[in-house]
């Protein structure tokens, strides 16, 4: 068995199926407290079935422990950012305004920010998170650089992502295509694509129907 | 008679369906479980490997299950959440017995004096009406055992003919359709041989949804460079990505595979040899597709030509295949000729009984595979032997000790058996792990036939919408309750294991079936003490059949990670993969690879016949129903698990934009859906992914809610299976106060 730092965790949206068995999953590991703390989102189901899960992606540099007034959310030495701790949040809001992928929420049963730090009881001992253990598409995929390279010859990790001009590394990985040019992906590319098309075109369903 | 007892509203009150959610113990992280107990989930036929968390007899929990092979920890929602079925508001822990002046409609009555009663009513009303008077309606969620027993229980103890099950509405046109090409009704492959192949064709199966966890394999096929060809009405989550989508028309699949196979044959995309010398009848088969050019099959399937021309071409010139489908095609009045189209184009291809290469149906439900093979069948004996076979009599006789002249002969199918109710030749009932106010078509007859029955008794760990017509309910087991083998998607036998002692007077299934035998004062064979005694009888019972368990035990199960029948010998170490070349097996002994005489596979003449409805100027729209990934079936279950109805609260219906702007039906709008059956008011959910032409609804909902009130009760002549895919509905916008009223009543 490897040991426990040398796994990583691999998000694949274009393998997610919308499911929610993570979002099932997060609730019931032990230190979550029944409450899941993953994001899974139809991005338009107007349109397509596409989902996006989105777990915290623990940066290196962590903007919503920097913005954090009460220096309550701690970077561990292994490089997971930890939820809120309980006695010194004071549920402000910072983190959940300015984090750059939307994944602090606040929590106001508990009165403070909750959001995913990678199942710490389960990945701290070498077991894997909830989300990525029951993934049935494996969207979602926790182990080693080694095994994501045997398995996904098509895609392949990065861990940079622009937002604006600042470029934020993490510690979780996003698969991209293989013949992608940059080391990075551009988080905003979408806002500025032009919306999908409205006719037979560009619809995978009209496109391949019969007409007359 | 069976009536009603209160107003549903008031039955719910009482029995539910209760939402339960993550409470007490279950969210205590100091509670340490007394054990882990691994075993399989409850609900489909992928039957993942999960690790149940037991305290104080109670399922807290689970864990992954990694090691298991064919989901390596994976779980869907279902899954995940499936332990909320436990220590449930609505559990039934007493017999209980119809009584309008009771809150709900039931009064706790003693075990025993239900057991006794049961018994009086079967032997008054098969005295006074003859044996077949009364049947028996099964269930294949239920441990192998236990539908060994219930087959055993109809044709041994009660001697009626009228025994049948829910596999009907599930797995029988692939069974039937396998059985005339095969000669077995089986996965032909492991689900490790998706991974390798060139091509991975899918029709009619919602993977994503219904069996979540294949999609990991079809995925991982396709990083090995696999093309994925979706065959569907509806961008399901599986198609979205995949390389080829076809949008077919409901009720066209046979077109499609004909226009196929007449591609192959033009562009001579053929394993002559594999043709040659391993099947008969490939040049019937090629002449009944000599028409069907892929301008004609465009035109009838509602698929672009080119994408026909693009499948065949991928299809024909791959090396390494795997074809799958489910119930999309499975699911009409001509569902069987569907299967034989598939299977032809993977004969032609001659891609079969190899590593990487093959076939298969995907399984619905948790013992979709095991559940039609022991006997609980209309037409079938233990070891998929036939009922109307004398040689397979005299085989299952001697195993029971019994004559073999007094076994009845083959009854009728499921829907047939309500038929029957309506013409007065069944009077009584007894249903277990069936729901089929429900699950079947055109629920308002199902309803009315409830209604004329002398006397109707449900097993059941929960008061199922059908249960609540019962005069006697006896509180059968949870899943979790009992252990037993089932028989997974890939023909794989795995053992479920007991976590937890069932509450009350529950008590296992198999306990209740034989109370009833030695009441009716009939228990010789019915004296098992525990499942590992009836799963014995059942090896020697399966000896030299088709489905062959003799070598299988539950030890061995455990050692290997279950045991692909057939295994016909202790030293046997199964079959993971069948029709491999040099095989043997008991129907071909040797003169080949498939189960016939010769060993040869059989091409079928597949006929196209239109739907028993298609859409016309009264009805102008395909309705086709399906599955939600966080609901199971008939939802008696999952309707109870609080985090999966948030998921999936209600039922919505379908559309397409333009069919909606049409309509001026808005997104969440209320809309009555009708057909010449009956109508349902849901709300609206428009969106790209479904053809103009047609609508879906979800079926697991019940009462005003349920879309088997619209479905058509036409079945496939040979599977006898519903055709659930295609009927003939109209729809309009309601407005909100109509809508209300008509739900909420």
């Amino acid at each position: 068995m490897p040991k426990p730092a040398e796994y990583e965790f691999f998000v694949d949206s274009s393998r997610c199926i919308g499911c929610q068995a993570c979002l099932q999953a997060c609730a019931e590991c032990d230190t979550h407290k029944g409450i899941s703390l993953i994001q899974l989102d139809f991005i338009d189901r107007s349109v397509s079935t596409q989902t996006a899960p989105v777990v915290c992606m623990h940066c290196n540099s962590p903007t919503c422990a920097e913005v954090c007034p009460a220096d309550a959310i701690k970077r561990t030495e292994d490089g997971i950012v930890q939820t809120a701790l309980k006695p010194r949040c004071i549920a402000c809001n910072n983190c959940v305004l300015a984090c750059p992928f939307g994944v602090p929420k606040m929590n106001t049963g508990m009165n403070m920010m909750m959001k995913c730090n990678m199942c710490y009881d389960r990945t701290s001992v070498g077991l894997k998170p909830m989300c990525a253990s029951v993934c049935p598409s494996q969207a979602l995929y926790y182990g080693t650089r080694e095994e994501i390279e045997a398995l996904r010859p098509r895609s392949r990790p990065v861990n940079s992502f622009q937002f604006g001009r600042q470029i934020i590394t993490t510690k979780v990985n996003m698969m991209v295509p293989l013949e992608e040019p940059l080391n990075f992906v551009k988080m905003a590319r979408a806002m500025y694509d032009a919306p999908p098309a409205q006719d037979m075109t560009d619809d995978p369903l009209l496109a391949n129907m019969y007409t007359e | 008679m069976s009536r009603l007892p209160k107003s549903a509203a008031e039955i719910r009150e009482q029995f539910g369906p209760t939402l339960a959610y993550t409470s007490g113990m279950r969210l205590d992280t100091g509670v340490e479980p007394d054990k882990i107990v691994k075993t399989h989930c409850c609900f489909c036929g992928q039957q993942c490997g999960i690790q149940l968390k037991v305290y104080d007899n109670q399922v807290v929990g689970f864990e992954p299950w990694y090691e298991f092979p064919f989901n390596k920890g994976k779980l869907c929602p279902k899954g995940v959440k499936r332990y909320l079925q436990g220590s449930h508001p609505d559990r039934l822990l007493h017999a209980m017995q119809q009584d309008s002046s009771s809150p709900g409609g039931f009064r706790p009555v003693a075990y025993g004096a239900a057991i006794q009663r049961a018994a009086a009513e079967i032997e008054r009303i098969q005295t006074t009406y003859g044996p077949d008077a009364f049947a028996l309606l099964s269930g294949a969620s239920l441990t192998t055992e236990k539908t060994y027993l219930m087959g055993k229980f109809a044709h041994m103890c009660l001697r009626t003919a009228n025994i049948d099950y829910n596999g009907r509405l599930c797995m029988v046109s692939a069974g039937a359709g396998n059985k005339k090409a095969f000669g077995v009704d089986r996965a032909a492959n492991p689900w490790s041989d998706i991974i390798g192949t060139d091509v991975v064709w899918i029709s009619g199966a919602n993977i994503a949804e219904c069996a979540p966890i294949t999609t990991d394999y079809v995925w991982q096929a396709r990083e090995q460079g696999a093309k994925i060809i979706v065959v569907d009405p509806r961008i399901t989550p599986i198609a979205r990505t995949c390389d080829l989508f076809m949008p077919i028309k409901p009720g066209r699949d046979v077109l499609l595979f004909n226009g196929i196979l007449h591609l192959m044959i033009e562009n001579d995309w053929l394993d002559h040899d594999f043709i040659e010398q391993h099947t008969t009848g490939f040049d019937a088969a090629a002449a009944s597709v000599k028409d069907w050019t892929p301008a004609k099959t465009a035109q009838a399937t509602g698929i672009a030509e080119r994408a026909i021309q693009q499948a065949a071409e991928w299809w024909g010139t791959a090396t390494k295949s795997f074809l799958m489908h489910a119930r999309g095609i499975e699911h009409h009045s001509h569902g069987v000729q569907n299967v034989l189209s598939a299977i032809n184009i993977v004969l032609a291809s001659g891609r079969i009984g190899r590593p990487q290469c093959g076939y298969a149906t995907i399984t619905g439900q948790a013992n979709g595979q095991g559940g039609r093979e022991h006997g609980q069948k209309c037409d079938q004996l233990p070891g998929a032997r036939d009922l109307a076979s004398p040689e397979h009599r005299a085989h299952v006789a001697g195993v029971w000790g019994m004559n073999p002249d007094d076994l009845p002969m083959p009854g009728v199918d499921a829907y047939e058996i309500f038929r029957k109710i309506d013409r007065g030749e069944i009077k009584g009932l007894l249903s277990i792990c069936f729901n089929p106010l429900v699950s079947l078509p055109d629920n308002g007859f199902v309803r009315a036939q409830l209604e004329k029955l002398e006397f109707y008794t449900a097993i059941d760990f929960f008061l199922n919408e059908t249960a609540r017509y019962a005069d006697i309910v006896l509180p059968g087991s949870l899943h979790e309750e009992d252990e037993g083998t089932v028989t997974q998607v890939e023909g794989r036998v795995i053992k479920i294991n007991k976590a937890v002692d069932s509450p009350g007077d529950a008590r296992e299934d198999w306990r209740i079936i034989q109370d009833i035998a030695r009441a009716l004062g009939r228990e010789r064979g019915f004296t098992f003490q525990e499942p590992r005694e009836i799963f014995d009888e059942l090896r020697r019972a399966s000896a030299g059949g088709i489905a062959d368990y003799s070598g299988i035990t539950y030890e061995k199960i455990e050692a290997q990670d279950g045991i692909f029948w057939p295994c016909p010998s202790d030293d046997h170490p199964g079959t993971p993969r069948l029709f491999e070349p040099g095989s043997w097996n008991p129907v071909a002994r040797g003169a080949g690879p498939f189960y016939f005489p010769d060993g040869k596979a059989r091409f079928n003449v597949a006929v196209y016949t239109s739907p028993a409805e298609d859409p016309d100027d009264e009805y102008p729209l395909f309705l086709t129903t399906g599955r939600v990934v966080s609901h199971f079936l008939s939802g008696s279950q999952t309707r109870r698990i609080g985090p999966l109805v948030d998921q999936y609260p209600e039922p919505r219906i379908e559309m397409h934009p333009s069919l909606a702007e049409k309509m001026g039906i808005n997104d969440g709008d209320w809309v009555t859906a009708e057909s010449r059956r009956g109508s349902v008011i849901l709300k609206a959910s428009i969106v790209r992914t479904i053809r103009p032409d047609t609508i879906f609804i979800p079926y697991h909902w019940a009462d005003r809610q349920s879309v088997n009130q619209l479905t058509i009760s036409a079945q496939d002549p040979i599977s006898k299976i519903p055709e659930y895919k295609v009927c003939a509905v109209r729809i309009r916008k309601e407005d909100t106060d109509t809508a209300a009223g008509a739900v909420d009543g």
